[in-house]
C-alpha cells in the first residue's frame, strides 16, 4: 500500500467525533495540558447533538423539590433494569455540576421568573421515586443540542483544541490488544493521516442509518463502533433501539418529547388519548418504549389516522399561544417544513422513529472500554464517550434528556481520567506497519471496487431489513428472516461498486466506508436480538412478553467478523458507586 | 496590467447529460454544478432529468435520487436534513439556501444548482468555509465572565435572556455572508453577517463582563463598517434571523458608546 502517501502525527490524547461528548471531553483533556487532538469527519458545529430539542436533565430543583437519587431510580427503571447502577449514580450526581459548567460557558437556557435556568417535565421523570411529575429537564427553548453544540466548541476554541475536520476515519491502531491510535483520511486533500496517541477516545454517535426511518442525521453511521468491532472487540447491548414517540410522519424529523412536557397528547382515530388506558399515572410523558408501543399497538388495531391508518396524531393547537412561541419554536419550524401543518391549529402526524442506540462500546463508569472477556478488564489506551458507549446508563431504554445529560458527565469523566493515566510528552514506541497495511487494504479495494451492486441499493436493502424485521415489536420469525436477509446484503458487498476513485471529497466512497460500517452494527443488532428471549425496554417479543431477570438481567456482548457473530452475556453491575444511595433492586415496570 | 478576462480554467462548460431511465411522464431538470480538483478540468454544469413522481419535496431530496441513483460521484455536504446543522447550504435557483429545507415546488422551471457564491469550491457543491471559521474563532465566541459563584447559575432575567432570541439560533451556514457583495469584495476582512451576529449574540449577553471589549475589537472599518446594509444576509437567512438588524445594533451601540 505505498501508493498512499501517509503522514504521521503524535498526540497524548486523540478523540474521535466532535459532537457533544467529543467536545467536552477535547474542552477537558486541553484544559489538564494534554496534547489533544480532536478529529471529524464535519465541522463540529454540524454533528448530530445540533438536532437534540428538548433539554438535558439535571436534579437542579429550579422548579420544585428535586433529588439525584430520584433521578437516578428513575434512570434505572426506566432502563428496566440492565443499567449499571454504578454508572448511574455517577450520572445523576455529577448532573447538576455539568449543567452549571455549561451554563458558565455561556449555554443560553430558557429562564425562570427569578433567572434561573428553566426546567420542564419530561418522560419517566418523577419526584419521590415515581410519585409524581417533577420538572428535571433544563432547556434552551427546544434548541438545547444546538445551544450546547455551538457553546462546546466555542470553549474549545477557547483552549486552543487542534481539530482536523472532516478527516474521515478508517480504523483503530492496535498493538498486542491495546490501542495506539487511528487512521484517517483527510478529505480535504485526499491525504492519509497516522494518529499516534497513548489514549484514543472514541465518541462517534449512534448508527440509526442502519433503518429506514429515523431521527438520525445521514452521517449517524456509528463508525466508531464498527471500528471496534474490525479490532475484534465487541459491542454491548445492541439489540436496544429507541424508537422515538413522535417522528413526522412520513419524513421522521423529530417533534421533541418536550411538546409533551408542555401539555401536548397523543389522539387516535377515534379522537381518544389513548395513553390514558397504557399508562395511567405518566398518560404522554411515561417512558418512551411504552409510548411507542402503545401508538404502535393503536395502529395495528385499525385505530391509526390518515389514509393508511398508519401513525396517529400529535395535538398542542390547545396550548397557550405564547408557550408554543416562546418554549417550542423549533418544532413549530420543523412541523411547518415537514408536515405542512400549522401547530396552532392542527395536530401534526406522528409515528414511532428509531432514534437512539442505548448499544455501543462496552466501558466502565470511567469511560475505559472493556474486552468483554473476563469480568471488567479494559482495553489499554482506548475509551468510549456518548451514543457510541454503552457505560451503560440508559440499558435497555434512555429516558428523553439523559442523552445530552450523558454526553457531558462522562466527556468530562473520560477527560478527568486519560488525565490520570497519560503523562503529557511521553514518548511512541514503535508499532511497525502491519496495523497501517491492513486498513489501508481494505480502503483501497473498496475504492477499486467495480461490480453491480450500488451502495445505496445495499444500504437501502439493509434499511429495509432492519426496518421489518427488527421494529418496535419483534418475534422469532421476523428476526430470524432478519438475521438471513441481512447476511444476503453483506454478501452483496463482494459486488459492490465506487464510481468516483478519486480521493479529494469522494463522497462515493466515504458513503461505502459507512455503509461497510452500518452493515456489521445491522448483524451484531439483529443477532443480538435474536437471541435475547426475553421482553425488556426498546426490545418486545411477542414471544416472550415478559422479563426474565433471572436468565437475561445481562448484558449482551457480541463480537462480529465479517457476518459471524459470537454473543456472550455480561453481569449487569448491581452495586452502586457510594453508600450514598443503595441499590434499586428490579420491580414489576409500570407508569 | 490589470487582468480582464477571467483565467481560461474558471469558464464553466456545458457538461453531461442524464436523460431519465425510469419512463416516468413527470420529468424535471436539474442542472448541477460540477469541478473535480483532481482531474484537472474545466468546472461544467450537468444536467439530469429527475422522477419526480418517486421524489419527496425539498431540493435535497433531488441531490439524494441523483446520487443514489443517477450518478454517485456527485458531492455535497448534507447531514441532518432538517435545517439545523447548516451542511447543505449552496446557491439554488439564484438564491442561498438549505437544501433539505427549499421546496423545489418554489422553484419555476429548471432547478439550478450551484456551490455557495463567492467560496473557493473544494469539489462540486462544497465550499470551502475556512475563512469564515476563522473569523468566527476572531471574535472569541465564549462567555467571559468574573463570576465567582461556583456551584450555582449566573442569575439572568427572562427580559435579558430574550435579548439572545434571534442571535444564538444561528447555524453557521454561511448563507448570509455568501450573499452578501461587501463580504465579496472584503471577504478577508469584513468578518460579514453570520460573524457580526455572532459578536452581537455575546455583546448582548448580560452574563458577559466584556462588552466593551468586544465592541471595541469590532469597531473597525473594515470588519464592521464595510456593511453597506444591502440586506441581502437578512433575505438569505434560512433561519428567518436578521443579521442586518444585529450590525444595525451594532453600529447603534458604537455610535452611543
Amino acid at each position: 500500500m505505498s501508493a498512499y502517501k501517509i503522514i504521521d502525527h503524535e498526540y497524548d490524547v486523540i478523540v474521535l467525533g466532535a459532537g457533544g461528548s467529543g467536545l467536552r471531553a477535547a474542552v477537558g483533556l486541553s484544559e489538564a495540558g494534554l496534547k489533544t487532538a480532536c478529529i471529524s469527519k464535519v465541522f463540529p458545529t454540524r454533528s448530530h447533538t445540533s438536532a437534540a430539542q428538548g433539554g438535558i436533565s439535571a436534579a437542579l430543583g429550579n422548579m420544585g423539590e428535586d433529588d439525584w437519587r430520584w433521578h437516578m431510580y428513575d434512570t434505572v427503571k426506566g432502563a428496566d433494569w440492565l443499567g449499571d447502577q454504578n454508572s448511574i449514580e455517577y450520572l445523576c450526581k455529577e448532573a447538576p455540576k455539568a449543567v452549571i459548567e455549561l451554563e458558565k460557558y455561556g449555554v443560553p437556557f430558557s429562564r425562570t421568573d427569578d433567572g434561573k435556568i428553566y426546567q420542564r417535565p419530561f418522560g419517566g421523570m418523577t419526584k419521590n421515586y415515581g410519585n409524581g411529575i417533577v420538572q428535571r429537564t433544563c432547556a434552551a427553548a427546544d434548541r438545547t443540542g444546538h445551544a450546547i453544540l455551538h457553546t462546546l466548541y466555542g470553549q474549545a476554541l477557547k483552549h486552543n483544541t487542534k481539530f482536523f475536520i472532516e478527516y474521515f476515519a478508517l480504523d483503530l491502531l492496535m498493538k498486542s490488544g491495546e490501542c495506539k491510535g487511528l487512521i484517517a483520511w483527510n478529505l480535504n486533500d485526499g491525504t492519509i493521516h497516522r494518529f499516534r496517541a497513548h489514549i484514543t477516545i472514541i465518541a462517534t454517535g449512534g448508527y440509526g442509518k442502519a433503518y429506514y426511518s429515523a431521527t438520525s442525521a445521514h452521517t449517524c453511521t456509528g463508525d466508531g463502533n464498527a471500528m471496534v468491532l474490525r479490532a475484534g472487540l465487541p459491542l454491548q447491548d445492541m439489540e436496544f433501539v429507541q424508537f422515538h414517540p413522535t417522528g413526522i410522519y412520513g419524513h421522521g424529523t423529530l417533534i421533541s418529547e418536550g411538546v409533551r412536557g408542555e401539555g401536548g397528547y397523543l389522539v387516535n382515530s377515534k379522537g381518544e388519548r389513548f395513553m390514558e388506558r397504557y399508562a395511567p399515572k405518566a398518560k404522554d410523558l411515561a417512558s418512551r418504549d411504552v409510548v411507542s408501543r402503545s401508538m404502535s399497538i393503536e395502529i395495528n388495531e385499525g385505530r391509526g389516522v390518515g389514509k393508511e391508518q398508519d401513525h396517529v396524531h400529535l395535538h398542542l393547537s390547545h396550548l397557550d399561544k405564547s408557550i408554543i412561541e416562546s418554549r417550542l419554536p423549533g418544532i413549530t419550524e420543523a412541523a411547518r417544513l415537514f408536515a405542512n401543518v400549522d401547530v396552532t391549529k392542527e395536530p401534526i402526524p406522528v409515528v414511532p422513529t428509531v432514534h437512539y442506540n442505548m448499544g455501543g462500546i462496552p466501558t466502565n463508569y470511567k469511560t475505559e472500554v472493556l474486552t468483554g472477556n473476563g469480568s471488567e478488564k479494559t482495553v489499554p489506551g482506548l475509551m468510549a464517550i456518548g451514543e457510541a458507549a454503552c457505560v451503560s446508563v440508559h440499558g435497555a431504554n434512555r429516558l428523553g434528556s439523559n442523552s445530552l445529560i450523558d454526553l457531558v458527565v462522562f466527556g468530562r469523566a473520560a477527560a478527568m481520567r486519560a488525565a490520570e493515566l497519560v503523562k503529557t510528552g511521553t514518548p511512541h514506541e514503535d508499532i511497525g506497519e502491519s496495523e497501517t497495511e491492513k486498513c489501508l487494504e481494505r480502503f483501497d479495494k473498496l475504492r477499486k471496487a467495480n461490480g453491480e451492486n450500488s451502495t445505496s441499493e445495499l444500504r437501502l436493502a439493509m434499511q429495509k431489513t432492519m426496518q421489518s424485521k427488527c421494529a418496535v415489536f419483534r418475534t422469532e420469525k421476523t428476526l430470524k428472516e432478519g438475521v438471513d436477509e441481512i447476511r444476503k446484503t453483506y454478501d452483496g458487498m463482494d459486488s459492490i461498486s465506487v464510481k468516483d476513485k478519486s480521493l479529494i471529497f469522494n463522497t462515493d466512497l466515504v458513503e461505502t466506508l459507512e455503509f461497510d460500517n452500518l452493515i456489521r452494527q445491522a448483524i451484531t443488532t439483529v443477532d443480538s436480538a435474536y437471541n435475547r428471549k426475553e421482553s425488556r425496554g426498546a426490545h418486545a417479543r411477542e414471544d416472550f412478553p415478559k422479563r426474565d431477570d433471572e436468565k437475561f438481567m445481562q448484558h449482551t456482548i457480541a463480537w462480529c467478523k465479517g457476518k459471524d457473530t459470537k454473543i456472550g452475556y455480561r453481569p449487569v453491575t448491581k452495586t452502586t458507586l457510594t453508600n450514598e444511595v443503595q441499590y434499586f433492586p428490579p420491580q414489576e415496570r409500570v407508569y | 496590467m490589470v487582468q480582464i478576462n477571467l483565467p481560461k480554467n474558471s469558464k464553466v462548460q456545458k457538461g453531461n447529460y442524464y436523460q431519465d431511465k425510469t419512463g416516468s411522464k413527470n420529468i424535471r431538470k436539474a442542472n448541477v454544478y460540477r469541478w473535480d480538483p483532481s482531474n484537472g478540468e474545466n468546472p461544467r454544469v450537468d444536467t439530469y432529468e429527475v422522477d419526480m413522481d418517486n421524489c419527496p419535496s425539498k431540493v435535497l431530496d433531488i441531490l439524494n435520487k441523483i446520487k443514489n441513483e443517477i450518478d454517485p460521484s456527485l458531492a455535497y455536504r448534507r447531514s441532518c436534513a432538517h435545517g439545523v446543522c447548516g451542511s447543505c447550504a449552496m446557491n439554488m435557483d439564484g438564491k442561498n439556501g438549505l437544501a433539505c429545507t427549499k421546496p423545489h415546488s418554489e422553484i419555476e422551471g429548471d432547478i439550478n444548482i450551484y456551490p455557495l457564491p463567492h467560496l473557493k469550491v473544494k469539489k462540486d457543491l462544497i465550499g470551502d468555509l475556512s475563512g469564515l471559521y476563522k473569523q468566527y474563532e476572531s471574535i472569541e465566541p465564549w462567555l467571559k465572565t468574573n463570576t465567582k459563584v461556583e456551584t450555582t447559575e449566573i442569575i439572568q432575567s427572562k427580559k435579558d435572556r430574550k435579548k439572545l432570541d434571534g442571535a444564538y439560533e444561528c447555524i453557521m451556514c454561511a448563507c448570509c455572508s455568501t450573499s452578501c457583495p461587501s463580504y465579496w469584495w472584503n471577504g478577508d476582512k469584513y468578518l460579514g453577517p453570520a460573524v457580526l451576529l455572532q459578536a452581537y449574540r455575546w455583546i448582548v449577553d448580560s452574563r458577559d463582563d466584556e462588552k466593551k471589549e468586544r465592541l471595541k475589537k469590532v469597531a473597525d472599518e473594515l470588519k464592521l463598517y464595510r456593511c453597506h446594509t444591502i440586506m441581502n444576509c437578512t433575505n438569505a437567512c434560512p433561519k428567518g434571523l436578521n443579521p442586518a438588524k444585529a450590525i444595525a445594533e451594532l453600529k447603534k451601540m458604537l455610535a452611543t458608546s
